[in-house]
């Protein structure tokens, strides 16, 4: 599908004051399942509702209520897998995650420990032209989302609020191939763009949608190599968990710092302690949530209320054949067919909306063109009026026009813009606009020879000049533009010129 | 008249209602009057006259109608796992005190579908937890029988005791049971009723309080074969909402009940010939056995050999699926909540409304279940625990594929023992009560308890006969020759 050739990036290297480091860095990501209802219970997952308004007897843990597996869910995780070149398992099963916590009903999460529903898949994480770095994802498992414990509405007590409670999350599993800060931001950011290529989850990190669970260590150079040899992680420092990270700045940010005081720990002859840590943005640091020792014992064990879930290969196959185009593929078509930057292909195909719109604009026209226009002038318009892609005043169709009033010579690119500017601001068809407000271009050599004629006559110093150096005959270009108001054909301007003075 | 009512089977009342001879509400209120004299053997823990007469009314209406559906005005108990909706159902807990559930279970909904009269809810051990129900926080029931002349009091066996109890004393035609390791079987056998454990998936657990999942089953618990066959045929079914539910048609088990067993192979397990049982029961099996041969079935000796690994692989894994589906009663949301001191934080709140919500029985069944969980002890423990289940299921497996089409036990290891002989017991002694039944559950199959006998002391005494899984109808119509053949009839002495 993908045919990129790419280098591997070079990893992270710290120096600390005895010498460099390089890191290592794995990625659990929760991402929140496109659905409506949620992955136990018929209840809605709609954000934003009263709290406790999206609960059922299941997620409230009423006596004698019983989970029973939402299909959609498990097909939007397949989905997921199948975006994610990974081995789909047509046999998993459900564990309890067992703690106590009062956001937690049931007293235990249902989870996918031992036998998950998504088995080794990858990510190509790009870095810049030719660069990127591919991530090996080990595993995607289906679980429940755990309510909201709010301690700040009163002094005494303590709030809970179940709507979250239950709503099926993925949790997608990276090996630890990621080798610094910009690649974890990198490599959730592509992550993210899959996700929503594929709708399995809308990747909106502020609501909590998207989050990261961020593993750290630091190695000496070349150990890192030895890892991967044998797979042996003796070879690597230990690890530290950073919890729940939901902005990619701070997960940049959190593994910096959590890097360097593990390196200073180390160069200090101490050792790094396996633990779960939280980063706190406001002062830089990450804290110790919880020890190794401390770590919760959650008793896992398969959830008797649940049978095995079995699916079918044809079922698998059919979400297969309905999947759509994915970012690597639409980015190489991109490129292919439109004879597109890697960059500007890029840019285009990060979120699927634009890379649409951008379709519909090139489809039939110059590409580079209809890129240009796009990421130029539209892009940079919306930017200013921070909008996004789907609410661009001007369609598909008429940026389309405008280039293709370019390209018949019907107007300057100079008039383009300020053509884009009215058709943006007021509305309206370009070329309707075009001829009712007189902004053709002037291709009528009797009127534009007038006009160069007039300037050379009026202007003998500069006539001699540019005799001395052609590069002045520039001026009398613009000359003429300016006379004719901008509309006259440069190309034929140009011409002109050159023909009167003689060069 | 009134107390007669109550002594009618479900058949009988069933035949009686459709012959127009007597009406529910009639023989509603003479369940209601005989719950309202019974009050020493506490068997009922909540009681809904007013629902009950409201359903009586109805029944009535549909009879006149000529719609009578198959528990068309029958008044029945029901064990308090079951939530009831609008009515208490706290699994004879304190920690679910006041919880009232705004749902119904699907099994007592499809009762009320097919018309059947609530007349309250009956008691229990606590969370199903027992086998004497002395783990009640209502106090235990009382068994109606008593040993000769002596009135020591008895345990109606557990963890339904209060159903086996109401319906031996004719307080209800028919009650609720379930049963995770025997508690519909030992408590039928210790009070000379029927009771059958359908196969795990017939009837759906939706709505009926959990303790161990893999392992819990309703059931009917009635005072003859037919009566089970009945009241299954309206409990059972598939449901969506319980994803271990079985999708597949439910028979008209009476209808299979013609006593007509020849050529039927029925194993006698040597394993279940354990060192020490009583004299009596040795003589109720092979009594039991000669029964069914009499009756034209084929006896054949069979090997169970993993039997001796049942009980302490079920109380491994019904305490490790127990302390994970306690953990709901948390003090949160529902229930009973401790009071908590100044500074106590979200661990005093569960510590202590746990501590003070179960009993010692259930805290006992939690620390087990978590201990055998905990991580370094799950493979020795629950994993292991799991083999020797798959290993007893496969037991069952291969003598099924061999021929057999039932197995015949006794129930229990002896009759009902006396109220607080075990109290200073090691609690495995009670477990030891269990020893015929858990092997049915850890292997998902379906087993009923016939009473078959009585002890030199005038006790009930049950056989078990286990049969093939989605063949209760089968099953019953095995149990039905059974009782035919040893023509059961001794009643309580009426002393309460």
């Amino acid at each position: 599908m993908l045919d990129l050739t790419y280098e591997t990036p070079k990893p992270r290297v710290i120096s600390g004051a005895k010498q460099d480091w390089e890191l290592v860095i794995g990625m659990e990501v929760h991402a929140q399942v496109s659905s409506n209802a949620k992955l136990f219970s018929g209840a809605s997952t709609k954000f934003g509702n009263e709290p406790n308004a999206n609960v059922s007897f299941v997620d409230a843990a009423m006596p004698g209520m019983l989970p029973v597996i939402n299909e959609y869910c498990v097909e939007q995780a397949v989905r997921t897998g199948l975006g994610l070149k990974a081995q789909i398992n047509l046999w998993s099963a459900f564990d309890r995650k067992n703690y106590f916590y009062p956001d937690l009903p049931q007293g235990y999460q249902i989870s996918q420990l031992y036998h998950p529903i998504v088995g080794e898949g990858e990510i190509l994480v790009e870095m810049g032209p030719g660069v990127a770095r591919l991530v090996r994802v080990e595993r995607i498992h289906l679980e429940q989302d755990a309510g909201k414990s709010i301690h700040d509405m009163d002094p005494n007590m303590s709030f809970v609020d179940l709507n979250r409670t239950g709503v099926a999350l993925m949790e997608i599993v990276s090996r630890p191939d990621i080798r610094g800060p910009e690649e974890a931001a990198a490599y959730v950011t592509k992550l993210r763009q899959i996700l929503r290529y594929l709708g399995t989850c809308d990747g909106n990190m502020q609501n909590g949608n998207l989050r990261a669970d961020v593993n750290v260590s630091i190695c000496a150079p070349g150990q890192y190599e030895k890892y991967q040899a044998t797979g042996d992680f003796s070879h690597l420092g230990t690890r530290c968990e950073i919890k729940n990270m939901n902005s990619m700045r701070f997960i940049q940010m959190a593994i910096e710092v959590e890097a360097r005081r593990q390196i200073a720990i180390v160069e200090a002859g101490g050792e790094v302690v396996q633990e779960t840590r939280l980063y706190d943005v406001d002062k830089n640091e990450t804290r110790s949530m919880r020890s190794k020792e401390e770590a919760h014992d959650y008793r896992y064990f398969p959830d008797p209320d649940l049978l095995p879930l079995e699916i079918e290969q044809g079922w698998v196959d059919d979400i297969k054949a309905r999947l759509p185009e994915l970012p690597d593929a639409k980015k190489a078509r991109f490129m292919g067919d439109f004879g597109l930057t890697d960059y500007d292909a890029s840019v285009l195909t990060a979120e699927l909306d634009a890379a649409s719109y951008f379709e519909a604009v090139a489809q039939g026209r110059d590409g580079k063109m209809a890129a240009n226009w796009v990421i130029n002038e539209l892009f940079g318009r919306l930017k200013k009026d921070s909008l996004d892609i789907t609410d661009s005043p001007v369609p598909p169709a008429q940026l389309g026009g405008i280039i293709d009033l370019i390209s018949s010579g019907d107007i300057s690119g100079k008039i383009a813009k300020d053509l884009f500017e009215i058709v943006y601001t007021e509305g309206g068809d370009p070329a309707q606009i075009v001829a009712a407000r007189g902004m053709k271009q002037v291709t009528d050599t009797g009127a534009i020879e007038a006009a160069v004629d007039q300037i050379i006559a009026e202007n003998p110093a500069q006539v001699e000049k540019a005799k001395q150096n052609p590069k002045l005959a520039g001026w009398f270009v613009g000359q003429v533009m300016k006379a004719t108001g901008g509309k006259a054909n440069p190309a034929t301007v140009n011409q002109l010129v050159m023909e009167k003075l003689g060069l | 008249m009134m107390g007669e009512l109550t002594k009618l089977t479900l058949a009988e009342a069933r035949d009686k209602l459709r012959a127009r001879e007597v009406t529910s509400l009639e023989l509603t209120e003479a369940c209601l009057t005989a719950i309202e004299g019974a009050g020493a053997l506490n068997a009922f823990v909540h009681h809904t006259p007013e629902i009950a007469r409201d359903q009586a009314r109805a029944a009535d209406a549909r009879l006149a109608e000529g719609d009578a559906p198959a528990m068309c005005g029958l008044p029945i108990g029901v064990k308090d796992l079951f939530c009831t909706k609008g009515v208490p159902s706290q699994a004879a807990s304190r920690i679910l005190q006041g919880f009232l559930p705004e749902y119904e279970s699907t099994v007592t909904s499809q009762l009320f579908d097919a018309g059947a009269v609530m007349l309250g809810k009956l008691n229990m051990d606590e969370f199903a937890m027992g086998s004497s129900n002395e783990t009640s926080c209502y106090g235990n029931v009382v068994n109606p029988w008593r040993r000769g002349n002596d009135d020591t009091a008895l345990t109606p066996g557990g963890s339904s005791g209060g159903s086996a109890a109401a319906v031996a004393a004719d307080l209800c035609l028919a009650a609720t049971g379930t049963d995770t390791g025997g508690s519909i079987r030992q408590p039928a056998a210790f009070t000379g009723i029927v009771g059958i454990k359908p196969t795990y998936g017939r009837c759906s657990r939706w709505g009926i309080v959990a303790f161990a999942s893999s392992l819990d089953q309703a059931g009917p618990m009635t005072k003859t074969v037919r009566d089970s066959a009945i009241m299954l045929g309206a409990m059972c079914g598939h449901d969506p909402k319980d994803s271990t539910s079985a999708d597949l048609a439910v028979p008209d088990f009476e209808a299979m009940l013609t006593g007509d067993i020849r050529g039927k192979v029925i194993g006698i397990p040597k394993e279940y010939r354990m060192d020490g049982m009583p004299a009596e029961i040795e003589k109720l099996w092979a009594d039991g056995s000669a029964m069914l041969k009499a009756a034209g079935a084929e006896i054949r000796e069979i090997s169970l050999p993993h039997t001796k690994y049942a009980l302490p692989a079920y109380y491994v894994i019904a305490p490790a699926e127990a302390s994970s589906n306690l953990a709901r009663y948390d003090g949160v949301r529902y229930g009973h909540r401790a009071k908590l001191a100044q500074g106590d934080g979200i661990t005093e709140m569960y510590e202590k409304t746990r501590a003070e919500g179960f009993g010692h029985e259930v805290q006992r069944r939690v620390m087990v279940g978590t201990y055998v969980l905990s991580a370094g002890f799950y493979d020795a423990y629950y994993n292991r625990a799991r083999k020797v289940r798959a290993l007893i299921k496969r037991d069952f497996d291969d003598v099924f594929a061999a021929g057999i089409d039932a197995i015949l036990t006794p129930a229990t290891p002896s009759a009902a023992f006396g109220l607080g002989e075990m109290q200073d017991a090691d609690p495995v002694q009670m477990y030891l009560n269990d020893v015929f039944t858990v092997t049915v559950n850890l292997a998902g199959l379906p087993g009923i308890a016939v009473p078959a006998g009585v002890d030199a002391q005038g006790l009930p005494l049950g056989l078990q006969l286990i049969g093939r899984p989605w063949e209760e109808g089968d099953l019953l119509n095995t149990a039905y020759a059974l009782e035919q053949a040893a023509g059961f009839v001794a009643k309580p002495g009426k002393w309460w």
